[in-house]
């Protein structure tokens, strides 16, 4: 599958990482879900340090497009909130 | 999965099949949507001066501002040479407030020259993605038969519509970070126009209503370690019983000379 991390690159990551990185989503999915902002900053970064360890980064005139999008490092507790669970990256 | 992912790639294949739908003919809308991306990245060039223009603008706020509080230093001295510590301790606030200022600034700034470098890094993604976009959509006019060029031209536009949305959701975090500087660079701007960090020893001798504002802003703790730190420097100024500054114009020179 193909993850794009908002404002860096694309990744292509091999199917049998899946599983780690749906567990490592959830987990920050759990965390946001909750409205409590502790632990959101180190298991978000956890989950994006995972995806640029275990992907190959897609070449940059290669054009695909991704399975996945994550939003920015940087991101806020609140943009990621309404990221994740609201009106997604990019409002309609 | 529920959420971005899915949310975020269907506005973009909405987006591109909204483009490719204007032309009838595939070569016509390639030609088309190449011809859309390259404008885009004039528009993402455009953007990333707007920051830098931006940056600029702070930059020469912050050198300003350093001259105020040079200036001010020097006032708050005389103030406290020439034996009048209320002038002292009004030039001390001013630099108080200009020093924090300062601070808030510099932050900005190396926010800024951070947004700036990922920009102009997504910039020349996109630039690369547009380019593999030229050189695939030549291949799929000369090989491929209507039906099936228009099935890839599809796939290679949402692949560049991607990158371009990720440029553009770059962009509106830059825009909306150097809104916040601005009405913060603006507030600092009025501050100066109104004279606050101009030469002291032209107020007059009541507290103005600029005083009792700075007097909230600057931290009252830090002026009093300055005041107390400047007369143990001068040794006790207070012995000099001429208030030269406040009496006369003669020293205000040193301060507007720099101005």
């Amino acid at each position: 599958m193909i993850i794009r991390i908002s404002g860096e690159d694309q990744y292509r990551l091999d199917d049998s990482e899946r599983e780690r990185f749906e567990q490592l989503e959830k987990g920050v999915r759990a965390i946001l879900e909750s409205g409590a902002e502790d632990g959101f900053h180190d298991a978000y970064a956890e989950l994006l340090q995972f995806v640029r360890d275990k992907g190959e980064r897609v070449a940059e005139d290669d054009i695909e497009s991704s399975d996945e999008i994550l939003p920015p490092a940087d991101v806020t507790f609140a943009e990621a909130t309404s990221d994740f669970t609201g009106e997604g990256l990019i409002p309609e | 999965m529920a959420g971005l992912t899915g949310r975020m790639s269907t506005v973009i294949k909405a987006k591109v099949s909204k483009l490719l739908d204007r032309a009838e003919d595939p070569s016509e809308t390639l030609d088309y949507s190449y011809q859309k991306q390259v404008e885009q990245l004039q528009n993402v060039k455009k953007g990333i001066a707007d920051v830098v223009t931006a940056k600029k603008r702070l930059q020469m706020q912050e050198s300003s501002l350093q001259q105020s509080v040079v200036k001010l230093d020097t006032q708050a001295r005389q103030a406290m040479a020439g034996g009048n510590e209320d002038l002292a301790r009004a030039a001390l606030e001013r630099k108080n407030v200009a020093q924090t200022e300062l601070q808030g600034l510099d932050t900005q700034v190396t926010e800024l020259e951070q947004q700036q470098e990922k920009l102009t890094d997504s910039e020349k993604k996109l630039r690369a993605k547009i380019e593999a976009f030229r050189t695939k959509k030549e291949v799929i006019k000369a090989q491929y038969s209507a039906a099936e060029a228009q099935v890839r031209i599809s796939e290679a536009a949402t692949g560049v519509g991607e990158q371009m949305a990720d440029v553009g959701l770059a962009m509106q975090r830059a825009v909306d970070k150097t809104e916040n500087m601005r009405a913060r660079a603006d507030a600092v701007s009025e501050l100066e126009a109104a004279g606050t960090f101009d030469d002291v020893t032209q107020l007059g001798s009541g507290e103005d209503d600029i005083d009792r504002q700075l007097k909230q802003l600057s931290s009252q703790p830090a002026v009093d370690e300055d005041l107390a730190k400047l007369k143990a420097e001068l040794g006790s100024g207070g012995a000099q019983p001429t208030p030269q500054i406040a009496s006369g114009g003669g020293d205000q020179a040193a301060g507007q000379g720099e101005s």
